[in-house]
């Protein structure tokens, strides 16, 4: 699980180019989006797409969005989620 | 009505941006291919909204909030700017990744980064500026129609401060896909030997450049902007001359008057024809200088020679590294400079 | 020497789009509410059957047998083409080529059409790949291709802000007149479909995957369409000779911007709004003058809300009819402002109302309802026409009754 976060950590600031953050600088349960990480709606149409392109998942549901991407945490949760059984 | 450039801002292959003696020595680059000297845009644009912007969003984006800075405004009353390319990194970005992932699993932000707009927007965003916001993309004229709507919004007194800009970039792509058109010297060992070897072809250049345009004079301003005219494919030199000649005649300017005629010379025989036709015939008796081996040759390149008038015309004299024995007191200057024979644009400068 | 009330007046128009190839052919769509949105046709893409989009229903070489342009440009100039001689030829004006005469158009991504056919084998290999196919990418080299065609030389340029663009053009080409600089302009824009801005805006999930139903509580987003649309401006001087040709006036126009984010409006729609008030205050109207907008009116969530929310904050209580034509032509990016233009002085000419089509369930958030039926004997005295874009790009023109 922590190898997962880790990995979606640099991936986050990888993809979404946040040149200012260090990886091991954005908490578990920080709030990626608005507050926190200030992410907007063109992160998470990023996000999506790495979800698909690194962990082969496809939100269920677009409504499920806000809450799969709170925090990087949940993020790893989710993934898991998909992959288990 | 007077058009005053109060500030100026400009990335360019030079050391031209922020304070600094102007041209003290000039950059030498190998090749055919000059690029920009860029500073640490950090310190002009926040780290959150850097992170979306390509290097030519930056450039233009610092160049932009540079000339700001200097003239002491946050909110001019309108943004106006021209590109001819466009953000072509993105474009770029976005095409290869639409080919090689064959249109799947794409991301939005190399896209929304590619409209030429973004440049603009962006500045308007980061300054949260609310009025009138254009740009302008027609090749060689990009950047003197954006000048014209500047000189209209000021003339209408629909602003009385506006940001005009220009900003083009090379990239890889880009310079690949020009050099086959031969638009470029094949051969050449630097820019200093731009105008000595009379061979097909000039040198690639980019840049970015911004002017804080007002009708209200302030005690710095650099230099007014008497007139700005522009022509469109001329049938041959004597119409060009022609052109020239109306245009200085409609400004009430004689040749004499002009301290120096700075033109877009850009050291391919054919197009610097006209070059070597004016300086012996309309300015055979005057001082002229050239740019091109300073910014290279791009179609918003007359940012670049505006900014070298008013700068020359703040200092009233040449640097030393545009030619000895500088004329004493500059205060008119002249640019006349073509884009591969097809625009012509003539600008008029002069002291406050 | 600027004369700030001096009178520019719409002398000709041109329009080809997804449901007419000429101006008249439109209008009867408009008339018999007939949408022009269907599968993909002519792109090569993966989204085929998928993304429904608005296509003009001719081939490259249909318009260029019509235009006298080559079958081999980019389909922007052809569309372009198509359009802008409709314009030329309507406004009729014998001795143009002796007048001051300006060609100000507008596009979203240039010659991208034909720049996508050769950029697969440069990616391989940079030096294969047809230059044919990218010596007119830029903007201003498929203006250039139309202008050339119209035999335009004395002033020629191009405006690109994304949805604004050939609204930007149109009032620009105005400016030029009222500044004494050109008498005559043809101004507008044009932009076919590619598989660049389909796939972008596809990332961007804003696409509805069925028919768009702008301002419909329930929409789901915007069809792309292609087209293109142009007016002949004119001074009142060259107006005076041909004053039965005349269709209306360009009393008001305004641009400012959102300043919110890169894609999205802001939910007050201030730009919007800023657009609209900037708009009738250089005409002199009130909001109860106007007789119809024509909405921007996308489909998208985000607009509709956006631009809703403005005309609210603008009209109350007095709103005017109003529709969006984009549910007939879909969002046609860099022409959307001259093509609407084209409906707007139609609208004044022929005192007609279009439909809002596809309308089922108004917006709960808003106090008024778009129009759902065509409309005949109305009288339209003042048209307002938004074209609201990336970039925070908002600009507004205001037609008028002669």
């Amino acid at each position: 699980m922590d190898k997962l976060m880790t990995d979606l950590k640099g991936q986050i600031v990888e993809r979404l180019n946040l040149q200012h953050i260090k990886p091991e600088d954005i908490g578990d349960d920080q709030p990626l989006f608005v507050e926190g990480l200030g992410l907007d709606s063109i992160d998470a149409l990023e996000l999506i797409v790495l979800m698909q392109q690194q962990y082969n998942i496809k939100l269920n549901n677009a409504e499920d969005g806000p809450k799969v991407f709170r925090s990087v945490r949940t993020m790893a949760d989710y993934i898991k989620s998909q992959h288990a059984g | 009505m007077k058009t005053f450039i109060r500030a100026t801002g400009n990335i360019s292959p030079q050391k031209t941006f922020g304070p600094s003696v102007l041209l003290q020595d000039v950059v030498v680059q190998n090749g055919n291919r000059l690029r920009c000297t860029e500073p640490d845009y950090l310190k002009f644009i926040d780290a959150k909204a850097i992170r979306r912007m390509s290097r030519i969003i930056k450039m233009g984006t610092a160049a932009a909030m540079e000339c700001l800075r200097e003239a002491a405004i946050q909110n001019p009353d309108a943004i106006v700017m021209g590109t001819a390319y466009g953000c072509l990194e993105d474009t770029g970005i976005f095409l290869k990744k639409m080919v090689e992932q064959k249109e799947e699993m794409l991301t939005p932000t190399a896209f929304i980064q590619s409209t030429h707009n973004t440049i603009g927007a962006q500045i308007a965003l980061l300054i949260q500026c609310h009025n009138y916001n254009n740009t302008f993309v027609h090749r060689g004229f990009s950047f003197e129609s954006a000048l014209l709507d500047a000189m209209m919004l000021l003339e209408e007194n629909a602003a009385t401060t506006v940001l005009a800009g220009a900003a083009d970039e090379i990239t890889d792509a880009s310079h690949a896909i020009l050099s086959r058109f031969g638009l470029y010297k094949k051969e050449i060992a630097n820019n200093a030997d731009l105008y000595s070897i009379q061979t097909k072809g000039t040198i690639a250049g980019e840049g970015s450049a911004f002017f804080l345009l007002s009708n209200q004079p302030a005690e710095k301003d650099y230099a007014t902007l008497d007139a700005l005219y522009t022509f469109y494919r001329p049938a041959d030199t004597k119409q060009i001359e022609q052109q020239i000649a109306n245009f200085l005649e409609r400004q009430s300017v004689a040749a004499a008057d002009i301290d120096v005629v700075i033109t877009g010379r850009n050291g391919d025989t054919k197009g610097d024809i006209i070059y070597n036709e004016i300086i012996t015939t309309l300015f055979k008796n005057n001082r002229t200088a050239n740019y091109k081996h300073l910014c290279g040759e791009y179609p918003t390149s007359t940012a670049f020679a505006l900014w070298l008038a008013a700068s020359v015309i703040k200092e009233s004299k040449l640097p030393a590294t545009l030619g000895a024995n500088s004329p004493q007191k500059i205060k008119k200057i002249l640019i006349y400079n073509h884009y591969e024979n097809i625009h012509h644009s003539l600008m008029l400068v002069s002291a406050c | 020497m600027y004369s700030k009330s001096a009178a520019v007046y719409v002398a000709g128009i041109g329009v080809v789009s997804a449901i007419g190839n000429n101006t008249a052919s439109c209008l009867q769509a408009l008339e018999n509410s007939e949408a022009g949105i269907g599968p993909v046709t002519s792109l090569d893409t993966i989204h085929k059957n998928i993304i429904p989009v608005a296509e003009v229903k001719l081939s490259n070489e249909e318009i260029a047998e019509a235009t006298g342009l080559s079958a081999a440009i980019s389909r922007t100039a052809l569309l372009g083409m198509m359009a802008a001689k409709e314009a030329w030829l309507d406004a009729g004006i014998s001795n143009a080529l002796h007048l001051r005469t300006g060609f100000v158009s507008a596009n979203s991504v240039g010659g991208m059409d034909r720049t996508e056919l050769f950029f697969p084998s440069f990616l391989k290999d940079k030096n294969s790949g047809r230059l044919k196919n990218v010596v007119n990418h830029e903007c201003g080299a498929v203006t250039e291709l139309v202008a050339g065609g119209l035999g335009i030389k004395n002033f020629v340029t191009t405006i690109s802000t994304a949805c604004s663009s050939s609204a930007n053009s149109i009032f620009f080409g105005a400016r030029l007149i009222k500044h004494n600089i050109l008498d005559v302009v043809v101004a507008g824009g044009a932009d076919a479909l590619t598989k660049f801005t389909l796939n972008g805006f596809n990332t961007l999930q804003i696409l509805d995957k069925e028919f768009c139903q702008p301002f419909d509580e329930n929409r789901r987003g915007l069809n792309l369409g292609e087209g293109a649309g142009y007016v002949v401006l004119v001074s009142e001087r060259i107006a005076a000779t041909i004053k039965d040709q005349l269709y209306c006036t360009l009393s008001g126009y305004s641009n400012a911007n959102d300043a919110h984010h890169q894609t999205a409006s802001s939910p007050d729609g201030a730009g919007s709004y800023a657009a609209m008030k900037g708009a009738l205050a250089l005409s002199g109207l009130h909001t109860k003058d106007i007789s119809y907008i024509n909405l921007h009116g996308t489909g998208t969530f985000n607009n509709d809300i956006s631009e809703g929310t403005a005309i609210q904050r603008l009209f109350e209580p007095h709103y005017p009819k109003m529709s969006s034509t984009k549910a007939f032509t879909g969002h046609t990016l860099g022409a959307s402002g001259g093509i609407e233009a084209v409906f707007s002085s139609l609208a004044i000419k022929h005192n007609i109302i279009y439909p809002n089509l596809r309308l089922q369930t108004p917006m709960t958030a808003l106090p008024f309802v778009p129009e759902r039926a065509f409309q005949k004997n109305v009288a339209v005295n003042h048209v307002l026409s938004n074209s609201f874009g990336f970039g925070g790009n908002c600009s507004s023109l205001i037609f008028s009754k002669l």
